[in-house]
């Protein structure tokens, strides 16, 4: 620290954000940033796949049919015997898009949602969220289960009957920071102040509700995966000739006595995706964990 | 030889930051019958160099580095932990800080109270019943037999600490360590307790540590006194030798921080700049349910250039007062004429431009402050705002307000959490300035800081009130310190007006019963005198 | 506590009812008749056929009609198995399904409780990472995964225990029971550190260590009952998550209980038994969270208090 007077903002000592002491604190927790670089590795092997996947998704060698892992294929193949590296490949695009456009669903309906809820407050918040403990009650995996039922099985639905779901969550934690935000004394000072309602909202209120969101945000894509997972399994969810990971471990399932790896790469895709994403999940939690300041 | 005679502990707790010498080589002595009291601030290791002796710091990342700690002969510091939970709860046992957290929330008063007797001694429960009621009784529980089986949160704040200490006692210890057992409460109901603590303590002629970051809590009652700070003692002594013959600096920085004087009363009646009339600031409680009258039916004036004092316990409604007077919280009735204007009818820029010409002082640094924004940008925010600075001034702006709160100017692009709770108060202090406002409601402004602190924060205050011209109205439960500040003041009791005048006349001639049971209760009044 | 009983009770009731009106309509709305797989019905087949399932009414009535018949416990008779109602394949299906919840509950609660407290007791050190690793792998390995992959390694490869079956061959509960269970232990584990972590950080079981008592009647006596609330209030949720759990272990393992039956309903597209199950399910379900959420608000004092016995 200098002792001389500085005149110029830019002269004085920069300070450290929370943000930034966050950043710190995740990059000691080696799991968490493992979890991180094999999410962004996934992410990019997805939205590269129609250029990089080693064989076309429907190139079949009925000849060769299931064969274990080889020089030309890595993974082996399937009874058709198509690659089952390029099948993973393309399974995971519809995986990992179904868990963030479902999530991406439920963070939008549900951060608006609590938001307004918490911070108009008196009589709009009780019916609001009135009306999220009724849908909480509700069993909506049998609901997803009967939807997929009737309505055939669409991903377009998929995705927006996974991200009603998990919404309601989402808007639950958003009211409970926006309240205890709008009762912290910053805020009071902010109205004091004159602030308008959106400076607020924008300056005050966002930044600091931020934290928990992303936590939860980064803990519901593997849930949400999970479900698909597992309605696909069931066979009620992704439909061939698309494939995602639930499905191939389906199919994997059925002939495991004599192809294991046709279950143990497709699970081990799926397992480490979600591993990823929870080890990323609790290490933000860890390093976002306001409460834990320097002192 | 004394009941308890510690020798050079020394305490540090290791992290991977580093190693933090907490307790750092102290002697001192407790004797049987004696009040000894350590007094401290925050983080000097008061609490831990007691907590240690009975193994109650967490080891790791405590560690004794040395010394000895003699209860009776015997080295505490030597023994097993078997050998000190046969002491703990037995011979030595500890009342804290806060009685709503110290009591289990899952079990009855009556099953905790007799656990300490069922564990340490061979009696039966019928045994233990009948001594736990006759404790409750002694220590000021009403119908002990029937509330035994309530639970904590059935029970005030008082009672709590009340339940506390007779499960202290219930096993007749030698020794009573008493963390902070008045600081969580209210005024008069802290003088209660210390009377029933000096009470018991000469009735069962045992020693007592009585732990506090206050001097003017332990004056009436200790014998002994230990002054910390950064884990060593700069001085001990007689209570007598403390407050009247304090020889170190620290010490004496102590005592001055005691607020003892009264303010001088304003030379001329200057004119009214607020004239709160019938105001009523109720809150619902749902359907069914009488609202919570906060404040209910409250006429005062505040006069042009002096500080208010607003003084009451916790539920009196004081601080919805001041958050009434700034629309912070919805009136429910009457008016509030701001330099003519009712401003419980204002609505957009109108409510704008007046919010500018009242700003407030809040009780909590750490919660006042957007932790996400540095000093800049919360002083920037209201200049600009307002338009008092523009893009191009307002880094002088800034600055400038940090010279006047006495922030260096180098902490400015620094955030809130990187900061002491006085430094905090000075940047809260510099927002509510920013906007030169001419009225300033101070919410508890100190009592959330350390005693030398809060004089440094007082003064700057007082300072600032004088060089900016100010109004103020001075919240506190404070007696002592309102009456340093204020030139008038209100006492206020269950959100009613109980008695208004000048310190000296509310300090000498008190009217009323309610005054009078406040004053009553100030701690260390003696040392006022 | 009668009171909050009482309310919550009432509380459940427009769920259900709404649980049962929308899968009604749902169904109803579905794209594709009930028989339209069967190839060229006769007309006055279909018109007898339709007359029996009531399709003939309108659909309001056939709502009423149906509320009627749920009133008196009848969930209706099945599309695809006729003469068979949906009562009897509950009444078949639920006692299994019952079974085989109950034991994947005892493994969740005992394996994960004991698991979470464990691992609280000391934080950070190799008895908290060990337990708590292998929560994260039970929690990334669902059950349609675990379950073909314990198949695989104890009744295939290691031809310990039988891969199918109920109750048929001593010890073909076991897979499946750790199947279902092993996730629920999981999040039980994780639940109950955090919660027990919270609660040993508490000022009063300082108090209680500054009584002399010994350290595992500290935990026991002053730590559990607080640490283990938020496992309650999760127990709800997780009989809900098995039930759908059971959809998947009892088709990996051919079990015959109540979630095959629904898939194998779904599939075939036999509404009523859908309808009659998922209203059955549902209910359950809503039971079992007012269950989980009296039992939590009756572990704490202040709750109780706060819905009469004042």
């Amino acid at each position: 620290m200098t002792t001389e007077i500085i005149t110029d903002i830019a002269d004085a000592e920069q300070g450290s954000s929370l943000w930034h002491d966050a950043w710190l604190r995740l990059r000691k927790n080696r799991l968490a940033l493992a979890g991180g670089i094999i999410l962004v590795g996934f992410s990019l092997i997805a939205l590269l796949t129609p250029w990089i996947a080693p064989y076309a998704y429907d190139a079949q060698n009925l000849e060769l049919g299931a064969s274990p892992p080889s020089a030309q294929h890595w993974l082996g193949t399937d009874i058709f015997g198509r690659d089952l590296l390029t099948q993973i490949m393309y399974g995971g695009r519809v995986s990992l898009a179904v868990g963030f456009v479902a999530t991406s669903v439920a963070l939008l309906i549900g951060v608006t949602w609590g938001a307004i809820a918490g911070y108009v407050g008196g009589k709009v918040d009780a019916v609001m969220m009135r009306l999220v403990d009724i849908l909480y009650a509700l069993p909506f995996m049998i609901f997803i289960v009967l939807l997929m039922v009737v309505f055939g099985r669409n991903i377009l639905l998929l995705f927006l009957a996974i991200g009603a779901v998990e919404w309601l969550t989402m808007a639950r934690i958003m009211r409970g920071q926006v309240q205890q935000l709008r009762q912290q004394e910053f805020v009071e000072a902010a109205i004091s102040l004159g602030l308008p309602p959106r400076t607020i909202i924008r300056r005050h209120l966002i930044p600091n509700a931020l934290g928990p969101i992303i936590v939860y945000t980064t803990l519901t894509i593997p849930s949400v995966m999970l479900l698909e997972a597992f309605l696909s399994f069931l066979g009620l969810g992704i439909q061939p000739p698309q494939t995602s990971w639930g499905l191939l471990i389906s199919y994997g399932a059925e002939t495991m006595e004599e192809f294991p790896w046709l279950l143990i790469f497709p699970g081990l895709a799926l397992t480490i995706t979600l591993f990823s994403l929870n080890f990323l999940g609790d290490g933000l939690r860890d390093a976002l964990d306001v409460r834990r300041s320097k002192d | 030889m004394s009941l308890l005679e510690v020798k050079d502990l020394a305490v540090s707790f290791v992290t991977r930051m580093g190693t933090n010498k907490a307790v750092d080589g102290i002697s001192f002595t407790v004797d049987t019958g004696k009040i000894t009291a350590i007094i401290g601030e925050s983080g000097s290791g008061k609490s831990v160099a007691c907590y240690s002796m009975l193994g109650l710091v967490p080891m790791p990342p405590g560690r004794i580095d040395g010394g000895t700690a003699l209860f009776e002969g015997q080295d505490l510091l030597q023994m097993s932990e078997a050998q000190l939970r046969e002491i703990r709860g037995r011979d030595v046992a500890m009342i804290f800080q806060d009685p709503m957290t110290c009591l289990n929330p899952f079990m009855t008063i009556g099953k905790q109270l007799m656990e300490p007797l069922l564990y340490h001694q061979q009696v039966s429960k019928e045994q233990a019943r009948a001594r736990a009621i006759e404790l409750l009784d002694e220590v000021g529980i009403r119908d002990p037999e029937s509330t035994f089986e309530n639970y904590p949160h059935q029970f005030s704040g008082g009672m709590r600490q009340r339940v506390m200490i007779a499960m202290a006692l219930i096993n007749e210890p030698k020794l009573l360590i008493a963390d902070e057992p008045t600081t969580a409460l209210d005024v008069t109901i802290q003088a209660q307790i210390l009377k029933l603590i000096a009470n018991l303590q000469t009735k069962r002629d045992i020693g007592v540590i009585f732990i506090s970051h206050d001097l003017a809590v332990v004056a009436d009652i200790a014998d002994q006194i230990v002054v910390m700070q950064q884990g060593k003692i700069v001085e001990g002594g007689d209570s007598e030798h403390i407050f009247h013959h304090a020889e170190h600096p620290y010490t004496r920085k102590l005592l001055a921080a005691i607020p003892a004087d009264s303010k001088a009363p304003m030379p001329n009646e200057p004119d009214t700049l607020i004239e709160v009339r019938k105001l009523c600031t109720w809150f619902d409680q749902g359907r069914n349910k009488e609202p919570v009258k906060a404040v209910n039916d409250v006429s005062f004036d505040i006069r042009r250039g002096e500080v208010l004092g607003l003084v009451g316990e916790s539920g009196s409604g004081k601080s919805t007062i001041g958050r009434s007077i700034l629309r912070l919280v919805p009136v429910t009735s009457g008016s509030v004429n701001f330099d003519g204007t009712d401003v419980t009818t204002l609505q957009g820029n109108g409510l704008k431009t007046f919010r500018r010409r009242m700003q407030m002082i809040f009780q909590d640094p750490f919660a006042s402050l957007n932790p996400r924004m540095t000093v800049f940008d919360t002083l920037a925010e209201p200049l600009l705002l307002h338009g008092i600075e523009n893009s191009k001034s307002v880094a002088s702006g800034v600055l400038k307000l940090m010279d006047d709160v006495g922030l260096a100017r180098n902490f400015v692009r620094k955030y809130p959490h990187e900061f002491s709770g006085g430094q905090r108060q000075r940047i809260a202090i510099g927002r509510a300035l920013a906007t030169r406002p001419e009225f300033i409601v101070a919410d508890e402004p100190v009592s959330a800081l350390d005693v030398t602190i809060q004089a440094q924060i007082l003064d700057l205050m007082q300072d600032l009130g004088k060089e900016y011209g100010l109004t103020m109205l001075f919240v506190s439960h404070d007696l002592a310190v309102v009456r340093h500040l204020a030139d008038r003041i209100l006492v206020l009791y269950k959100g009613e007006i109980v008695e208004q005048g000048s310190g000296e006349d509310l300090f000498e001639r008190p009217q009323q019963d309610y005054t009078r049971q406040l004053l009553s209760s100030i701690p260390g009044r003696a040392l006022l005198e | 506590m009668w009171r909050f009983i009482g309310i919550r009770l009432l509380q459940a009731i427009p769920v259900i009812l709404a649980v049962i009106t929308v899968t009604f309509f749902l169904v109803r709305v579905a794209p594709g008749g009930p028989f339209s797989a069967e190839k060229a019905v006769l007309p006055e087949v279909k018109a007898a056929l339709e007359a029996q399932y009531r399709l003939d009414l309108p659909l309001f009535q056939q709502y009423t009609a149906y509320l009627g018949d749920l009133a008196q416990g009848e969930f209706g008779p099945s599309f695809k198995y006729p003469g068979r109602s949906v009562n009897e394949l509950i009444g078949a299906g639920l006692p299994v399904t019952a079974e085989l919840g109950f034991y994947a509950l005892l493994v969740a609660v005992i394996i994960g409780g004991l698991a979470g407290v464990i691992a609280a007791l000391k934080p950070n050190t190799r008895q908290d990472y060990i337990p708590m690793t292998v929560a994260m792998i039970g929690i990334c390995m669902p059950s349609f995964l675990l379950g073909p992959l314990l198949v695989l390694i104890f009744g295939i490869y290691l031809d310990w225990l039988p891969v199918s079956g109920w109750g048929d061959i001593p010890g073909d509960k076991i897979l499946p029971a750790i199947t279902l269970g092993s996730a629920y232990a999981a999040y039980i584990a994780r639940l109950s550190r955090a919660g027990m972590l919270e609660v040993m950080s508490q000022d009063y079981i300082r108090t209680a260590r500054a009584k002399g008592l010994p350290e595992w009647q500290v935990v026991v006596k002053h730590g559990l009952r607080g640490g283990l609330i938020p496992v309650v209030t999760f127990l709800g949720p997780a009989f809900a998550g098995l039930l759908a759990g059971s959809f998947v272990v009892e088709t990996i393992f051919q079990i015959p209980g109540l979630g095959r039956f629904y898939v194998q309903a779904a599939f075939n597209r036999d509404y009523t038994m859908i309808l009659g199950t998922t209203v059955f399910l549902s209910t359950l379900i809503v039971l079992f969270n007012l269950l989980s959420d009296i039992l939590a608000a009756w572990m704490n004092p202040r709750l109780r208090a706060q819905f009469g016995e004042q």
